[in-house]
């Protein structure tokens, strides 16, 4: 059995695919990720896949505040992912609500809604910033392997 | 009989290497040709493990057993194929794992999956009809359906089916899920309807679904090295060339409507078809 796991250990930080979920943000996050996402740094040389369905993904890239209305959507891509699976929170808004947290209709962080498990700091959070948390969420994404995760 | 067995059980495994092998081949040259560096060849098998070990999450039961169903299909066409059967039977056989696909993708309400259902079976219709026409070109060939008949032929068959080996390979873009005809589900990820029929297929069935994929397009490039199976290099280098221009065409050209799709389908390869199977006759 020890093979399997460390092979499934192996596979899984080296395939790991990312959504990444816009949810109160002012736009600043959301392009520092996507640079990072695009062919020019070529994120596939690691296996990583940014793809549009939550059934499919394994960590959730959240920019941005939750609020009120956001909160659901938030919560509902949550749950349709599979398990094992690792959310990262990204920028002052999403650990917090940042500059927005004052606002009537903001709920605060990512993690005041969903498990949050990594968290990218910044005003916007800077591109490597943005890589060093995936590296660390990968990290996580293992981890997970051993414990509840399990996939069952 | 022990021959058979071992047989059956060495050709999926075998297949499943090499279309595993195909697609990371696939991936890194697509990278290349967009200027990057790609994956490592052994990414498709490091995806697919990650997969097995996923959640089973499943919305209708269907969506647990269509996968199952479909790489059975798939595996039995290839033995079938192994064994130099009929090919009447191995195209029908093959074609019961995409009927599978199609219906777990349709047992769940999600739009993506349920048009990319549609765009499916309009693939398939347009496709399995150009298999069928080579299986009856065989026959009229070589008077049996069966591949065993094919060896024993003086020249190649490509010499006397050039117009349906055109055809064959606008079967063979189809079904690798190739632009300009991947409208039902893109092989690169989440470009059209999301992930088009493979939405709603979670953790292991995707996993499924994705070496089922890696066999269909092994037992396709197979039908395709039947056209010059009068030598064995040439069955390795004619399939080759053909999956290396499948490639390079994803590479160049753009995403077609499922209109297109049909009107390619039926209007150019049908005729170019009937054309060669006519001057066949005469
Ligand atoms: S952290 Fe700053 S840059 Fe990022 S979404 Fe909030 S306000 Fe915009």
């Amino acid at each position: 059995m020890g093979l399997i796991d460390k092979l499934i250990s192996t596979a899984r930080r080296r395939s790991p695919w990312l959504l990444h979920f816009d949810c109160g943000s002012c736009n600043g996050c959301d392009i520092e990720t996507l640079a990072c996402l695009t062919p020019v740094y070529d994120v596939e040389r690691f296996g990583v896949v940014n793809v549009g369905n939550p059934k499919h993904a394994d960590i959730l890239l959240v920019t941005g505040t939750v609020n009120l209305r956001n909160r659901e959507v938030l919560t509902v891509l949550f749950e349709q992912m599979p398990e094992p699976k690792v959310v990262v929170a990204i920028g002052a808004c999403g650990l917090s609500g940042g500059i927005f947290r004052e606002a009537p209709n903001v709920v605060g962080g990512v993690d005041k809604v969903i498990p949050v498990d990594v968290y990218v700091p910044g005003c916007p959070a800077r591109p490597e910033a943005i890589i060093d948390g995936v590296v660390l969420a990968l990290e996580k994404f293992r981890e997970k392997s051993k414990g509840k995760g399990e996939g069952k | 009989m022990m021959q058979t067995a071992a047989l059956a059980l060495a050709v999926p495994c075998a297949a499943i290497l090499l279309g595993g092998l195909l697609s990371g081949i696939d991936r890194r040259l697509t990278a290349r040709l967009q200027s990057r560096q790609g994956p490592p060849l052994s990414q498709p098998f490091l995806d697919v493990i990650k997969l097995m070990a996923k959640e089973r999450m499943v919305t209708n039961p269907w969506q647990a057993f269509s996968p199952v169903a479909s790489l059975g299909a798939a595996a039995f066409a290839l033995v079938f194929f192994a064994l130099q059967g009929d090919l009447l039977v191995i195209l029908f056989v093959h074609m019961v794992g995409g009927v599978f696909l199609v219906l777990g993708a349709m047992a769940s309400p999600s739009p993506y999956s349920q048009t990319a259902s549609q765009r499916e079976l309009w693939q398939m219709l347009s496709c399995e009809t150009l298999l069928f026409l080579i299986a009856g070109a065989l026959y009229l060939t070589t008077g049996s359906f069966r591949l065993s008949e094919l060896s024993a032929l003086p020249e190649p068959l490509l010499y006397r089916l050039p117009l349906l080996f055109a055809a064959f390979f606008f079967a063979l873009t189809v079904k690798m899920r190739k632009s300009p005809f991947d409208l039902a589900g893109c092989h690169h990820a989440h470009q059209e309807l999301v992930r088009g029929v493979f939405t709603e297929y979670v953790g292991p069935y995707l996993g499924l679904l994705e070496i089922a994929h890696w066999l269909d397009i092994v037992l396709y490039l197979a039908i395709c090295s039947l056209f010059w199976a009068t030598s064995t290099p040439a069955m390795i280098l004619l399939p080759l060339a053909a999956f290396l221009a499948v490639i390079m065409l994803d590479n160049v050209a753009a995403r077609l409507t499922w209109r297109w799709m049909l009107g390619w389908g039926w209007g150019a390869a049908f005729v170019l078809s009937a054309l060669n199977l006519s001057w066949l006759k005469g």
